[in-house]
């Protein structure tokens, strides 16, 4: 996983291909079979939907944008993943260097936790989640007592979307911690710098790109998380339904696709503007 | 969280002497001992990590079990079950594979056969990996839907075999492309120069230094395709032994509210089955990466 998201993928000057002639029957024909398989799967229905978007007009969109359950939607969706992506950033920093820094007995069973919620599907996260904080699980009293609603509420929406998130600004950290060393920050230690000082001055600078990356992919993961909110949230209209929850409802329910593929264009706009800014911060320094 | 990098103490934490020889020798190559205040964070860590993941899961295997193992059997044969667990598995084979041909393809010529318009290839590689499951479900359904721009796949195992090549995409063109981009071109070159074809150079040649990162995309791919649901469910539209599949069958599970308890046992023992087979994934992965890295 920590390869797909943090490869690089320009770089160091490629050598000119060799016997550029003679190969250029067999490389037209591979070139032609890519770009029409990407073109056709992923182009073409991505068009299609922007097709769909404003074929009904421009006041279709704006009304769907415009409807307060729509509005209550986006609010719910940014309280949810601001919160999961500031919690995601704070334990994706502290795995991240106890991880890259620090050897102890059950590193590596920690390494293979992280990397986990890549390969559970995203409903059973919400069974699991539901299973230990629902009313009936095990940790349901203590909540209960607590006064706490963690399930059917936003606290388990929360819980739901840093679980399927979390391996990502950690994957995005630990290598740029592993090349950075720990010279500087043992110099800083002799001369009397604290962990707090050492952190702030030394450690975060070194991460500073590599944790926006992760940020960016975090927050595009965390908005239109669907499967695991959909079992934790109940799903009750303009309480606990964000905007992908809203999309799903639209299509299956009210049959409002109109609606439907205007939220899901901005929905499509947030991860596209995402995936530039990743590439961006790629691109400026390679991590 | 704070960083403790005095030197390595010769006591940790618990007070208990930190043992000499193998282990004090891996550690000073591989990273610090812990300190007091990193000792602390690694605590607040696994505690988190443990409500958040491993209780969770641990929970969805016990409730699985909750009535024994034949409460478990019981569960997971249920005929519409069995197709729907059996549909998934073989659509994720299928996916993957194809994975594992097309991604090798892309990764290659975006590497090797540079030309105008790869920059935006390159692009739309990340699309289906950014896009939210939902998005990716409707965008199939606009293209693929009932009243939608091209052919009809709705409700059809076609419909899903398709959004699930374009969730996962991405998957082993990435794993594979750096590698390809590392490769030392010299033994190819030498090959050729002996009068090697571009195939026989390509598959005794290149094909071996590329397989571990073409199965490990490709495992990735295969588990992501197992517990797909969101970009599924619209085009799927739920037909019992036909495109019902796991996730699903797992979702409708938990709506029972006629007979709740046994439901959410039953939707446990099918999560235990992906869980499992997610597991299977995670550990073959590890092994290839350990295997690569003895070599290299």
């Amino acid at each position: 996983m920590a390869d797909v998201l943090t490869t690089p993928t320009s770089g160091r000057p490629r050598l000119a291909p060799p016997q550029r002639e003679r190969a250029s029957a067999t490389s037209r024909g591979l070139r032609t079979i890519v770009v029409a398989y990407v073109g056709l799967l992923v182009l073409v229905p991505v068009g299609v939907l922007c097709f769909k978007t404003f074929q009904p007009g421009l006041t279709t969109f704006f009304d769907a944008l415009r409807d307060p359950d729509a509005q209550h939607a986006f609010q719910v969706t940014a309280v949810v993943a601001g919160t999961s992506v500031l919690i995601n950033m704070v334990f994706g920093v502290a795995v991240a260097i106890l991880l890259a820094r620090y050897r102890f007995p059950g590193r590596r069973v920690l390494s293979a936790f992280v990397d986990l919620p890549v390969a559970v599907s995203p409903i059973v996260v919400g069974l699991a989640l539901i299973l230990v904080f629902g009313p009936d699980g095990w940790f349901g009293p203590i909540a209960n007592w607590m006064g706490l609603t963690v399930i059917t509420a936003k606290p388990g929406m929360v819980l739901a979307t840093v679980f399927v998130s979390l391996p990502l600004v950690v994957r995005a950290v630990v290598p740029v911690l592993q090349q950075a060393g720990v010279e500087q920050e043992q110099a800083a230690a002799s001369l009397g710098a604290n962990a707090f000082a050492r952190f702030r001055r030394i450690t975060l600078p070194t991460i500073r790109v590599a944790l926006a990356y992760g940020v960016v992919l975090s927050l595009a993961r965390c908005v239109g998380e669907y499967g695991a909110v959909l079992v934790v949230s109940g799903n009750i209209q303009g309480e606990t339904e964000t905007v992908p929850l809203r999309i799903g409802n639209l299509v299956q329910n009210t049959l409002d696709t109109n609606s439907a593929y205007a939220l899901t264009f901005v929905l499509m706009v947030i991860s596209i503007f995402a995936i530039l800014v990743g590439a961006l911060i790629r691109r400026r320094r390679r991590i | 969280m704070t960083v403790q990098l005095e030197e390595a103490p010769a006591v940790d934490p618990a007070g208990a002497p930190v043992a000499s020889g193998r282990r004090a020798r891996r550690s000073a190559r591989t990273g610090l001992s812990l300190g007091a205040a990193s000792g602390l964070s690694l605590g607040v860590v696994v505690l988190w990590m443990s409500l958040l993941v491993l209780l969770p899961l641990a929970a969805v295997v016990g409730k699985a079990f909750g009535s024994g193992w034949h409460g478990f059997w019981s569960a997971v044969t249920q005929p519409e079950t069995r197709s729907a667990v059996l549909l998934t598995v073989v659509l994720a084979l299928l996916v993957a594979m194809v994975n594992a041909v097309m991604g090798t393809l892309i990764a290659w010529v975006l590497v090797r056969e540079r030309f105008r318009g790869s920059a935006i290839v390159e692009f739309v590689i990340d699309i289906p990996f950014a896009l939210p499951t939902v998005v990716a479900g409707l965008v199939m359904l606009a293209l693929y839907g009932s009243d939608g721009a091209g052919p009809d796949l709705f409700g059809t195992r076609a419909g899903l075999a398709v959004a699930l090549l374009f969730v996962t995409l991405p998957f082993t063109v990435r794993t594979v492309q750096p590698v390809l981009i590392d490769l030392d071109r010299d033994s190819e070159q030498a090959a050729a120069s002996l009068g090697a074809s571009s195939p026989v150079v390509f598959r005794r040649i290149v094909l071996p230094q590329l397989l571990p990162a073409i199965a490990s995309g490709t495992a990735l791919a295969f588990a992501r395709a197992l517990g797909e649901y969101g970009s599924l469910v619209f085009i799927s539209s739920a037909i019992p032994f036909k495109t019902e599949f796991a996730a699903q069958i797992i979702y409708s599970k938990l709506q029972d509210s006629d007979h709740p308890a046994q439901a959410t046992q039953q939707a446990a023992a099918i999560a235990t089955v992906l869980l499992l087979a997610s597991v299977l994934v995670l550990v073959l992965l590890t092994i290839i990466e350990r295997r690569v890295a003895r070599r290299g």
